[in-house]
């Protein structure tokens, strides 16, 4: 795209750049355009769920309730408490939404169709993935609110614990494809999908993305039946909204990870990559979904964990397992390597 | 002329800061805005806020802190060793089992100290 802005006759660093704020632009369209479906699903399958209807009076199916509460929030009085850290308080909510935004550039939706291919992309996620724990911290602490500092303490403490054997997993992945870009890592599954040789990875995977994510069972941090809503009950009107969009953006940003690195991205089935003249991005939207689909099933199905048994279930679980399972896929690689 | 593929991150980190910038200013100009004492008191389900939250919290929570440090460097050894590894064989894999025992002794001690424990 840059040699077309070439002709029309910008020089090279700035057709570049044009370029790249186009791509960007598009990426933000993408996210906002499938939180607002991504709401609106939630809502459905709580309803179906729970044996109710969900939202149906705004727009055709409700489709046009999300909207709706974004505008109501646009609308809500802003507050911020006198006793709060005003700018930790102001700042923590950009803190949540751009790492979880950020990290879509990465994202490979088909083989011509990564907003950046990064060379380092895996780890760029692990590095910009964790930033939303500080913004959670901040949150907590700026709000200078009970519940608020409980939530965060909680956040954090779950979000690295179960950071560890999430990047373990990464690693074992990593390991097996002997790449980190995240497009080569899509690459090396036109055969066998990663799921086959490495199916305790994913589950592994699964588990941590959700508690990354803090949705239930993993969600102590906000507790809506102790803690009120936890790190962000302070919070009103647009700077709740960005806590909400990050958390949503996040969640779809795991589903799309897991369907890249372990179900194929956009291959159609293993050992056969395509289906007609049907796109890749297509099968990739789908198995995102799924994933999606799955991971609010969990949440509507499971009980909170309490914050000992989740901390026993990661230090106790998680974190040997994974490191058990890094060296035993290490060693089953370079024996069928070698 | 090679332009840095990370220019995106930046590109892209100010676009988010602009969008999210234009949203509270926009909010700003169409929702109202009455501040009273009592709506600016910190919430504590209707009572008088008693003291400060800026006090003491658990201190499993720094215990768990430091763990994930230790484990969080090691990641950082590990990324380079997992994509060298199909090259190195093994002689790199005996070393990261030597690394990764050191450190699950670490974790085992941790175990047995009773410091994984949240109640003791």
């Amino acid at each position: 795209m840059a040699e077309f802005f070439v002709k029309l006759g910008l020089p090279m660093p700035w057709a570049y750049l044009v370029e790249v704020f186009i791509i960007c632009v598009f990426v933000l369209i993408f996210i906002l355009i499938n939180l607002l479906m991504l709401i609106w699903l939630e809502r459905k399958v709580s309803g179906d769920i729970q044996a109710r209807i969900g939202p149906i009076r705004v727009g055709p199916l409700g489709l046009f309730q999300t909207a709706a509460d974004a505008l109501k929030l646009m609308l809500k009085e802003d507050v911020i408490p006198a006793a709060a850290d005003k700018w930790t308080f102001i700042i923590s909510p950009f803190m949540v939404f751009l790492p979880a935004m950020l990290v879509y550039i990465v994202l490979p939706f088909d083989h011509n169709l990564v907003p950046q291919d990064l060379s380092l992309g895996v780890l760029f996620i692990v590095a910009v993935g964790t930033l939303p724990t500080i913004g959670i911290i901040m949150a907590g602490w700026g709000s200078n609110n009970k519940y608020s500092m409980l939530g965060a303490m909680r956040g954090a403490a779950q979000a690295i614990s179960y950071e560890v054997p999430l990047v373990l997993v990464l690693a074992t992945v990593v390991m097996w494809t002997g790449t980190l870009s995240t497009k080569e890592i899509v690459e090396a599954q036109q055969g066998m999908w990663l799921i086959g040789p490495l199916f305790i990875g994913f589950l592994l995977f699964l588990t941590c993305g959700i508690a990354e994510v803090n949705r239930t069972p993993f969600d102590i941090p906000e507790a809506e039946s102790e803690l009120v809503a936890g790190f962000h009950v302070e919070y009103s009107g647009m700077r709740f909204a960005f806590f909400f969009m990050g958390e949503y953006a996040h969640m779809l940003f795991v589903s799309g990870l897991i369907s890249a690195l372990f179900l194929g991205g956009w291959h159609f089935l293993p050992y056969k990559p395509n289906l007609w003249l049907i796109p890749g991005w297509v099968w990739f939207l789908a198995k995102t979904y799924a994933l999606v689909l799955v991971i609010m099933w969990i949440r509507w199905t499971y009980p909170r964990l309490r914050v000992d048994q989740l901390m026993k279930f990661s230090w106790k679980g998680l974190v040997p397992v994974s490191l058990a399972y890094l060296l035993i896929m290490g060693f089953v690689k370079v024996w069928w390597t070698g | 002329m090679t332009i840095n593929q990370y220019l995106i991150v930046a590109v892209f980190f100010f676009i988010g800061l602009a969008f999210l910038a234009a949203l509270l200013i926009l909010s700003r100009l169409i929702r109202p805005s009455r501040p009273d004492q009592g709506k600016l008191s910190t919430y504590e389900c209707g009572m008088k806020p008693i003291g400060q939250s800026w006090g003491r919290f658990n201190i499993r929570y720094y215990i768990f802190a430091l763990l994930f440090v230790l484990f969080d460097v090691e990641a950082a050894f590990i990324f380079p060793w997992a994509v060298k590894l199909g090259q190195l064989r093994l002689f790199a894999f005996v070393e990261m089992l030597i690394f990764l025992a050191i450190l699950a002794v670490g974790l085992i001690y941790a175990w047995r100290k009773g410091t994984l424990e949240w109640l003791e």
